[in-house]
């Protein structure tokens, strides 16, 4: 029998905000264990929590650029449980009025177009930390992060392989990252994934029994645990066998699912409205606002650059795929007019160099305007496309402005016909050899003519120039 | 019957309490007749109405994203039972 | 008379004309205390040494001519509210050695007017009793007779300006806890309106039901405690930005034309009959007084219990979830593993009540039991709110006995719950509704116990329940007694 997948994915992300969501501890990651602490996120006796208005703003934008109904009033629940790292035994929550439902983001695999679903989006307080340490009977809480605010996207149950499920996160990631809202860094645990999925025989209509999979934090793991749990599933049903309904733990080390706790131990979470919060009132006028201000998202930024700068669907995609590389590039066709040739310095040597350096756009040594103007000069002729690679190079070591790079080297290109016209009947006079088996029909050698005025030259040749003399001398006997 | 052993049993677990057996007896007991009391509201026509879940009806209570000093771990742990090295001490967590 | 027996206000006379200090006014506070203390059990933890350092410093205040109303008064604080630098116990085995790193609102408030902190005093288990018998820390006894209770949970605070060992004192009332003891003790106490004064620092009991409010010798103080402690606090999202009226100048205002509802519901079988009598008089009081009394209706006010009692457990049952054994407070020793570390911390750390209102807040609110417990409650409860509305728009005040019977006898009812949940029969409804209410001394029984009347008002108009109680207090004749001790 056929079995399809049916899959849903739940993302937590953390909100970029300088406070937590209930207190005025920063967010800060990394810094030393419980530091970042108050009564508040203690969960000490008596405290109450306040909330960050920044966090219903992040919200509400993400809400907006995944096409949700935004509630005009949401409110606040408690979701109890007993764990060390949750310090008040419960956690604040959204769970009847989230501050979005009923929205939805578009894929595209292999240009066949797939809509997402999203149920819905909540806010919500991240738990601590805890550590374990195999060799000691205890577990050590670290309560910095208790409190960072997140939200959670939950997902229909909309995607049928695990392709459809990495390029919905991907784009989730993509937009979150965009909105400037989230920092997206998955190994920080900023960005986390847990999925359900379930197999049914295809064409049926109904859900099979699904398992819910957590601590999968990389993309490649979602793929990797998903693709596990696809094949588990199957065999049991091939085998004439039920799935348990189950939360299985990935183990990436072994590349397997494990189970955690079955629906017998499944938390009775005891829901119901937060007390020490009063409802969050989303008015047309502040949900304006916060759509007005909002940046062009990637989808839409892809499709101005290919009808805007006339670009391959290609290079759109790398050029979008972060705001501040778009920025950037945009930046330099505003100043240089000729947006293929800037896609190819953007793409090619600009980013080979970013990447070797490990740099962020913002740190790079060469500014827009600077890429623009070694354009400009390959343009008119000033340099040879292969000396602004030295120029390039010149330019990100030196920061310099690539006019003062080609002054000091003196690497402007020889242009001149009577000048060239001479190096040329000299390369020709020294290979004689070359110059009768050319002329005896191997005609492949025209490219060692050009390469040998290249090189008389110092590359400096404008080899358009040097093209058009050898083939006139070349062709005379 | 509104409450059995078993459940008081469930429910304590939920809370992390634990009864001995001749308080669990007790408590099932006075459970039931507190529960038996509660039935009272079972008379009251609700269909409809919006549960009341504040006091007094207020929206949009905020505040802005401006950090504020943190304790700092050291005080954070002066009154727990068992810091360790900056940490909050626990038996091991076992999932 | 001793200075420790007088009011805030015939205080602030004497220490604004430079005829007594605070340090005066302290010290006699202490003498009363090493002399009654034993017998009353006011008190958890003693202040004396700060107290004297603040009586210090209030003394130069004045002397700079910038004092505030409660400069140099001294206060009792019910161990409830958070006080930085000193312990907190909230009267329970899981908090007897915490130390808060921070003070509530209002114990910050006192502060800054300069008053001077007497002690921490008793109470019921994290606020959960009406008789200060739960505390982990002894019971208190009523001053007007040792062997009675003094009511609760704030008995300490009661019993504490009943027998004269602070001035006045400050109180928590999630369902009655401040006007019941107040009725038993003989003092006024008020529960303002929810929001009215900030829940940052009160050891949280059932968080929407839960507000702090003064225990005093008259109305006069009670005001003037009001006035310090009111207002909004950026710290409690719950706390209402509203302004805050002096609500002393409510005092001593007439009250002709006043309407004064009287519910049909509150004066029922099980009041008892001396209470009834005393009620009566009372109502002929304020009708001589101008005031125009009307029945009125309450019609859900037989659901009160059922509906606080599944309510208030459930937001306890969460709130006292933090008392876990891993970042302060109490961890029992001897634990297995981490779930065994829980149950024993907590079942050991918890008294018999504490547990008994977790247990059915957490089946109210388990899977399955949800809609027909929490949901219906609060269902009613938003009826009850509404009887409260509908019954303002025909009267300004609502007139109830304090409690259905004076103090009774310590252990009386501890071993059944439900009888003790009934004492609480006539204060609970201003709580679930979120309204003001005020208890007033009306009368000793013929056994020499006192007996109170209630007043509650519509949201944020304790000035009309000041204005009332006042104008009742000072026309009732009855005379001002001290308890014999």
């Amino acid at each position: 029998m056929q079995y399809e997948p049916v899959i849903g994915l739940e993302v937590h992300a953390q909100l970029l905000t300088k406070t937590k969501i209930f207190c005025g501890c920063s967010t800060r990651f990394g810094e030393e264990p419980n530091s970042n602490t108050c009564p508040v996120c203690l969960g000490m006796p008596g405290v109450l929590p306040v909330l960050n208005k920044k966090v219903v703003e992040y919200a509400v934008k993400m809400a907006i650029s995944t096409h949700c109904r935004i509630n005009g009033t949401s409110t606040w629940a408690r979701k109890n449980y007993f764990y060390p790292d949750l310090p008040k035994g419960y956690q604040i929550t959204q769970f009847a009025h989230p501050i979005a439902e009923a929205g939805y983001i578009d894929i595209e695999i292999g240009g066949a177009k797939r809509r997402i679903g999203i149920t819905r989006i909540h806010m919500e307080e991240d738990a601590g930390k805890s550590i374990h340490d195999d060799l000691s009977p205890f577990s050590y809480v670290d309560l910095n992060r208790a409190g960072v605010p997140l939200i959670e996207i939950v997902s229909e149950p909309d995607m049928r392989n695990t392709d459809e499920a990495v390029h919905y996160l991907r784009r989730l990631h993509e937009i979150l990252v965009y909105l400037e809202i989230c920092d997206g860094n998955m190994e920080e645990g900023s960005f986390r994934c847990d999925a359900n999925i379930s197999l049914r025989p295809k064409g049926q209509k109904e859900f099979g029994i699904r398992a819910e999979l957590k601590n999968m934090n990389s993309f490649r793991n979602v793929q990797h645990a998903l693709e596990y749990e696809i094949q588990r599933q199957r065999a049991i049903l091939e085998g004439g066998g039920g799935v348990p309904q189950e939360t299985r733990l990935w183990d990436v080390s072994q590349c397997v699912t494990h189970s955690m706790r079955g629906k017998e131990e499944a938390h009775d979470y005891r829901y119901f409205p937060e007390p020490d919060l009063v409802p969050v009132v989303i008015s047309d006028a502040w949900r304006e606002d916060i759509k007005n201000a909002l940046p062009e998202l990637p989808m839409e930024k892809r499709e101005r650059f290919l009808s805007a700068y006339n670009i391959p669907p290609y290079d759109a995609g790398v050029l979008t795929a972060s705001r501040a590389l778009a920025d950037y590039y945009e930046e330099v066709v505003r100043l240089c007019e000729r947006p293929k040739i800037a896609s190819n310095w953007v793409m090619g040597d600009f980013l080979a160099y970013l990447n070797e350096a490990k740099l962020e756009i913002g740190e790079s040594p060469v500014p827009p305007a600077a890429l623009a103007e070694l354009i400009g000069i390959i343009g008119d002729g000033t340099i040879s496309g292969k000396i602004a690679k030295e120029v390039f190079e010149g330019m990100w070591k030196s920061g310099k402005n690539p006019g003062e790079i080609v002054e000091e080297k003196g690497l402007v290109q020889i242009s001149d016909t009577t000048e060239l016209e001479k190096i040329v009947e000299e390369v020709l006079e020294a290979n004689k050899k070359q110059l009768e088996q050319y002329r005896a029909g191997k005609d492949q050698l025209f490219g060692f003519f050009v390469g040998q005025t290249m090189k008389a030259t110092g590359g400096k040749a404008n080899p358009k120039i040097v093209n058009e003399l050898l083939k006139k001398k070349l062709s005379m006997s | 019957m509104r409450i059995t052993k078993e459940e008081v049993r469930h429910v304590a677990h939920l809370a992390r309490l634990n009864f001995s057996e001749g308080e669990e007896e007790k408590f099932t007991s006075q459970l039931n007749s507190i529960l038996m009391y509660m039935d009272i509201l079972n008379g009251v026509d609700t269909a409809g109405i919006q549960p009341m879940t504040h006091a007094i009806s207020l929206g949009n209570v905020f505040r802005d994203d401006t950090e504020k000093e943190s304790l700092g771990a050291e005080i954070a742990l002066e009154g727990a039972p068992d810091g360790k090295m900056g940490f909050f001490g626990v038996p091991k967590i076992i999932e | 008379m001793e200075f420790n027996q007088l009011t805030i206000h015939e205080l602030q006379k004497k220490l604004k004309d430079g005829s007594l200090t605070s340090v005066e006014i302290t010290e006699s506070v202490y003498r009363r205390i090493a002399s009654v203390e034993e017998k009353v059990h006011s008190y958890i933890t003693m202040m004396e040494e700060t107290a004297i350092g603040q009586a210090r410093a209030a003394d130069r205040r004045i002397k700079e001519g910038n004092a505030g109303e409660l400069t140099g008064i001294p206060i009792a604080i019910k161990d409830i509210l958070c006080t930085e630098g000193v312990r907190t116990t909230c009267g329970s085995r899981t908090l007897e050695d915490f130390i808060p790193p921070y003070d509530a609102t209002v114990v910050r408030k006192l502060k800054d007017v300069g008053a001077v902190f007497v002690g921490k005093t008793n109470m019921d288990e994290f606020a959960m009793g009406s008789s200060t018998e739960t505390s982990r820390f002894g019971i208190t006894k009523n001053p007007w007779d040792l062997e009675r209770i003094p009511g609760g949970s704030s008995g300490g605070s009661a019993a504490a300006v009943a027998a004269d060992e602070c001035i006045a004192s400050l109180g928590t009332d999630t369902g009655g806890s401040i006007r019941q003891p107040a009725a038993l003790c003989g003092v006024v106490g008020m529960k303002p309106t929810y929001g009215r004064v900030s829940r940052f620092g009160m050891v949280a009991f059932a968080s929407s039901l839960d507000q702090i409010g003064p225990i005093t010798k008259d109305v006069e103080d009670c005001a003037i405690m009001m006035n310090v402690i009111s207002g909004h606090d950026t710290s409690d999202s719950t706390s209402v930005p509203k302004e805050v009226p002096d609500y002393r100048a409510y005092i001593s205002r007439d009250i002709e034309g006043c309407t004064i509802g009287i519910p049909k519901e509150y004066f029922v079988e099980g009041v008892d009959p001396e209470i009834r009598a005393s009620i009566d008089t009372t109502i002929k009081t304020l009708e001589g007084l101008g005031a125009r009394c009307l029945d009125i209706s309450l019609p859900h006010t037989e659901y009160c219990i059922a509906t606080y009692y599944i309510i208030a457990p459930s937001e306890a049952s969460s709130n006292l979830a933090r008392y876990d054994g891993v970042r302060y407070g109490f961890r029992a020793p001897n634990e297995e593993n981490l779930l065994d570390m829980y149950r024993k911390t907590r079942s050991s750390g918890f008294g018999a009540e504490v547990k008994r209102r977790i247990m059915i807040g957490t089946y109210s609110l388990s899977s399955g039991y949800y809609d027909a417990y929490y949901k219906k409650a609060s269902q009613v409860r938003a009826l009850i709110r509404d009887d409260f509305d509908s019954a303002f728009t025909k009267c300004d005040v609502i007139l109830t006995p304090a409690t259905p019977t004076p103090a009774f006898k310590i252990g009386e009812k501890m071993d059944d719950p439900l009888q003790m949940y009934l004492c609480d029969i006539f204060t609970l409804s201003a709580n679930l509704a979120g309204v003001p209410g005020i208890s007033v001394p009306c009368g000793y029984t013929k056994g020499g116990l006192p007996m109170g009347v209630q007043f509650m008002a519509n949201h944020f108009e304790e000035g009309k329940l000041l204005q009332i109680a006042s104008a009742y207090e000072k026309n009732s004749k009855i005379e001002r007694r001290m308890p014999e001790l």
